[in-house]
Parts: C-alpha cells; structure tokens; sequence
C-alpha cells in the first residue's frame, strides 16, 4: 500500500497528487454498518497533510485570533498528533466549548491567549490537564466574496 | 493428545492482537462535543428504534443493550443521558482513521467489524508487546480521540478472551497479554466459559451441564468427543485455547458471494408508488455495491412484509425472485426486475390496509462481471449502460451519495419512507458544511 502511494507519487507530478484523508476499509468479519453511509474523506494534498488520520478540518466562528491571521468562518486544520509548545495555536475545550486560541507556556504555568488587540491577554489562566484537542497546522481564508465562493 | 500437543509447539511464538474501540460510537460522539466527556451518552439503532452503543455512564444506571428507546425515554431524561442517531457516516470515517493508525504498528490488520481489527504482532520479542500495545493505544487515543483495549494472544480467540479481560480489569491498563505463559496460566481459570468466543446459549447449556465452568475447564476438555455435542467449532475453540491457531487472519475480505439492501421504513406505508419508490431506490444502492466490487447478478429477490408488532392488523408477507436475461450490475436493470416484483405480487387492499414495515432486494451467487457469460437472447447492452453508471457513480462520489439517481428512485430528501435518524450529529469530518466549529 505505501509502496503504490511512493509509485504515485513518482509517477505523476507532486503537485497533482491527491491523497484522500482516509480510505474506505471491508471488514473481513461483519458486514459494517456504516457501509451505506461511506462518503468520500475531505480531500487535502498530502503535502499539506503529513499525518491524515490525525488530521481534521475545524470552522473558525470569531474574530479573537485576527491577530494570528485567522479570521471568522475560516477553516483550520488541526493535527491531533502535533505536540503542542509554547506560541502554538491550538483548539482546546473551554468550558465545554471548542475554542481557537494561542497557547502561551511561562514557566511551568500552561496559558490560552487572545490574538487581538481589542481584547485582554487571556482567555484562560492556568490550563487544566487534556483540554487540548489539536494543534492548527494551516488555516485556509477565501479571498472572494462569499457568494463566488464554491 | 499427542496431536494437540505438536501444534501447540507450531504455534509457539505466534502473536495475535485484538484492538477495539470503547463504546466505539459513543466515543466518537466524545471526540467533538467536550460537553459529553463525563455524561452517560447512548447511540441508537436504525429508525432511533434500540440503544446500540452506552459509555460506562450509561450501562451504570442500567441501560442495557438493545433496549428499545421507548423504554428508556423516561430514564435517559430524568438522569440526563444524552441520546443521538447513529451517525454512520462519522463512525466509518473514524474507524478508517483507527486502521490506518494500526497499520503503522503491524503491517497485516485483518477489520474484523467497524470497531474490531486483529493485528499480527508474531515478528514483536514477547517481553516487547505489552509495551508496544500500550504505545499503540496511547497514539490511538492522542491521534483519533478514540478510547481503546487491547487483548494480545497465540490465537484469535484468546486474543478475543485477552481483550475481554483488558476491558473489564482496570488495573490492566487497557492491555492483556495471554501469550505471557504467567498471565495466560493465571486467566484462564478464572475467566466464566461464556465470555469465550463462540460459545452461544445453546453450546453454554450443554457445557455448564458437563461441569465446565471456566475457560480453562473447557480447554482440558477432550476435542474429540466434544465435537458431537459441541460440533466442529466447539472443538476448533478448544484448539484454539490450547494455542493452536485454527482462524487465520483474514487480510483480504473474501469476495462477496451475495448482498442485501433492505431496510425497515420511518412509519408504516400502504401505497403502491411509495413501495415502488422504496425497491427501486434499494435496487440502486444494490448497483452501487455491485459495481463497486466489480460483480453482478442475474436475479434479484424483491421482499416486503407488515410488522411483526402488528399482530392485530392484516398481515402479509411477500418474497419473489425476478430472473434477469444475463448477469448485470446495471441499476437500471435492477430497478426494472425489482419493480416487476411488486407488480407481480402486489394486491390491492381492502378494507383494513396492509400496513408495510419493511422492504427489501437480496441476490446470492454474485460473479464478476468480466468472466460472466453473455446471453445469446436478450442480452443488456453492456456497452451503453457501463459508461453510463460510470458517469452516476463518478457524480455521486463528487457531490456526495444521491447526488444523482433515476427518477424511479425519487430525490433522496424527499423520500419519507427514509431511515429517521432524527438525533444525528453533524458528519464532522466529511462534509465542509458540517465541520465542527471552533470558537475564536
């Protein structure tokens, strides 16, 4: 299977290459039962996407993280298998709400920061054990207006 | 047993691992909505008929599985169990996701079932396998989300004995190793018959009543003579338990050799055009299966009955075979048999309706379609339909599924008699406009 991606690759050029996130697996033992459900993965380049299992695709609704360049409905792609350090920005659970911050490490002490001037450092002061969901790796922003928007 | 004894010495060294996910579909439900991490959640069946998938929450006050949602309602809203639709879509992806992570830990992943993988571990050094379960688990969890356990053994059903014991002994950590000799002597004695794979009621009965309690006791029994009451796959357990690998990982699914689409309907229907619309659509999904794999039929069976439920209302049952002139995987031609098997069977109703449940197309002895014989008389044009559902295929798998079908079929939103599945969350990961959001 690895071998049949590397040919690929070799074959066509870099840039044409298009690796679905994830494939479509039969079950050898029961018929599975999402079988009438399957749908085609959100496809990415694999350049773009190093690990895809771990890779997943978040709609951005705010504007605290302008200063990051990320801006309302923009979409980020998180992967899960990032470690997270000190300036990533990262989706975590705040109060049971999935939010886009920077994570900010001082010290010992783990951090949630704002990306916009308008608004306090902090979103959260003292980070709690496992509310990081993700790393952003990219965001995408559409350059058009919305109605042209495919 | 001088017999059992050599393969156990064959066997010696072979390692199987048995992965699955923790209330797999609530688990994925978890993995997007932070607000369920500590709440009971179930998942219901088909139709939000049964709970199918319960966390630890949920099977503590009481929730078994397959009980019907109606008899649950009232608990799951005075204790605040969150309830959803199955959200097939979501779970498929997400156990790709899971396979493809094991397969960077062994090369040769037999997908048993949508949360089931058996994985070779044979080439790991024994004292390394714990250890490399562990990491495995670790990655699974960090990548996907997704909680698991993992039950290592010299064979498929140990492997399946070993997770059992991974689930049910925390102190385990998620891990049990049954090739460990230590481990595997300590277990089995303590593990009850019935948690071994296989063994069904009946086969448990007639244990129970040769003073086999244990999992042990059954693996001292003598195969032979055990195969006439307990048949060939009693004494293939017994094997099995012994270390003598009997079920070969499976890492080609054999070629399909028949398939079925049916499904029961959101309410009950009674009019002819509905249940037309209803086969022909399942006529097309059969196509799609078909072509997918490559196969095709010369017959379909068309079947649909009222439910067993309403027993105080006329009844019916109907099942006919329709003969097509050649093998095809056609979905036009599949509509035209299936619908000739409700024009041939169909009544009118009288007073009291036939109130439908259920309908369905089944087809056995599929082949594929590059080595069938063509018909002499009345043979499909081939040639002009293949393009054709290349083309349907191609749009459905771009726009997404129902993207386009025939007309008979009807639009997919617009059939009502459609599965309900009305607590469905988003499709987080296939669809741009149901991605999660996160707040900024």
């Amino acid at each position: 299977m690895h071998l049949n991606r590397i040919d690929g690759l070799l074959v066509g050029s870099p840039d044409a290459v298009r690796v679905p996130l994830i494939g479509q697996a039969l079950c050898a033992g029961f018929p599975s039962p999402a079988d009438d459900f399957l749908e085609g993965a959100l496809e990415l380049p694999r350049w773009l996407v190093p690990n895809p299992p771990a890779t997943f695709l978040w709609r951005i609704s705010g504007s605290s993280m302008e200063g990051a360049g990320i801006y309302d409905r923009d979409l980020a792609c998180v992967d899960r298998s990032l470690k997270a350090g000190h300036g990533s920005i990262v989706v975590a659970a705040i109060d049971g709400q999935m939010s886009c911050k920077r994570l900010v490490i001082d010290g010992n002490v783990a951090r949630l920061a704002f990306c916009n001037p308008d608004l306090p450092a902090f979103a959260v002061d003292e980070l709690g054990e496992g509310v990081i969901w993700g790393v952003v790796r990219f965001s995408i922003r559409w350059h058009v207006a919305r109605g042209q928007r495919a | 047993m001088p017999e059992a004894r050599q393969r156990d010495r064959i066997d010696r060294g072979r390692a199987v691992a048995l992965i699955d996910g923790n209330s797999f579909y609530c688990s994925c439900e978890r993995v997007f909505d932070p607000r369920l991490a500590t709440v009971p959640v179930i998942v219901l069946s088909n139709n939000d008929g049964c709970a199918i998938a319960r966390t630890s929450e949920a099977k503590a006050l009481g929730i078994r599985m397959g009980d019907p949602y109606f008899k649950i309602r009232d608990l799951c809203r005075a204790r605040g169990v969150r309830v959803f639709s199955s959200n097939y879509t979501l779970y498929g992806d997400m156990s790709g996701r899971t396979n493809t992570v094991y397969r960077q830990f062994s090369p040769q992943v037999e997908i048993y079932s949508i949360d089931e993988s058996f994985l070779n571990l044979s080439d790991v050094a024994p004292g390394l396998r714990v250890e490399l379960a562990r990491d495995l688990r670790a990655t699974v969890r960090a990548w996907t989300g997704i909680p698991t356990c993992v039950g290592i053994g010299p064979t498929k059903t140990l492997a399946k004995l070993a997770n059992h014991i991974a689930k049910t002994v925390p102190v385990l950590g998620g891990v049990c190793d049954l090739t460990d000799p230590a481990a595997y002597t300590h277990w089995l004695c303590r593990i009850d018959v019935a948690e071994v794979w296989g063994i069904g009621r009946a086969s448990l009965a007639k244990l129970q009543a040769m003073g086999v309690e244990s999992v042990a006791d059954l693996r001292d029994l003598d195969p032979r003579p055990v195969r006439k009451s307990l048949t060939v796959v009693g004494e293939r357990i017994i094997y099995e338990l012994r270390g003598a690998a009997c079920l070969p990982l499976e890492l080609v699914p054999a070629r399909r050799k028949g398939c079925a689409v049916t499904r029961s309907f959101s309410s009950r229907i009674t009019e002819r055009a509905v249940l037309e619309e209803a086969v022909a659509a399942h006529a097309t999904r059969l196509g799609e299966k078909l072509r997918r794999e490559g196969l095709g039929t010369d017959h379909v069976t068309v079947f649909y009955h009222t439910s067993e439920h309403d027993r105080d209302e006329p009844m019916r049952s109907v099942s006919t075979t329709v003969q097509l002139p050649e093998h095809s995987s056609d979905t036009l031609a599949l509509i035209k048999a299936a619908r000739h098997g409700v024009a041939r069977t169909w009544r009118e109703p009288g007073e009291r309706p036939w109130r439908y449940s259920k309908a369905g197309i089944v087809t056995n002895d599929l082949v594929p379609l590059s080595h069938s014989p063509r018909a002499l008389i009345g043979a499909l044009d081939r040639e002009r339909s293949g393009p054709l559902m290349a083309a349907i295929d191609a749009c459905n798998a771009r726009w997404g599924r129902g993207a386009v079908v025939p007309a008979r079929a009807g639009l997919v939103n617009r059939r009502d008699w459609n599965t309900k599945f009305e607590m469905r969350t988003p499709r987080y990961t296939t669809r741009v406009g149901e991605l999660p959001v996160a707040h900024a």
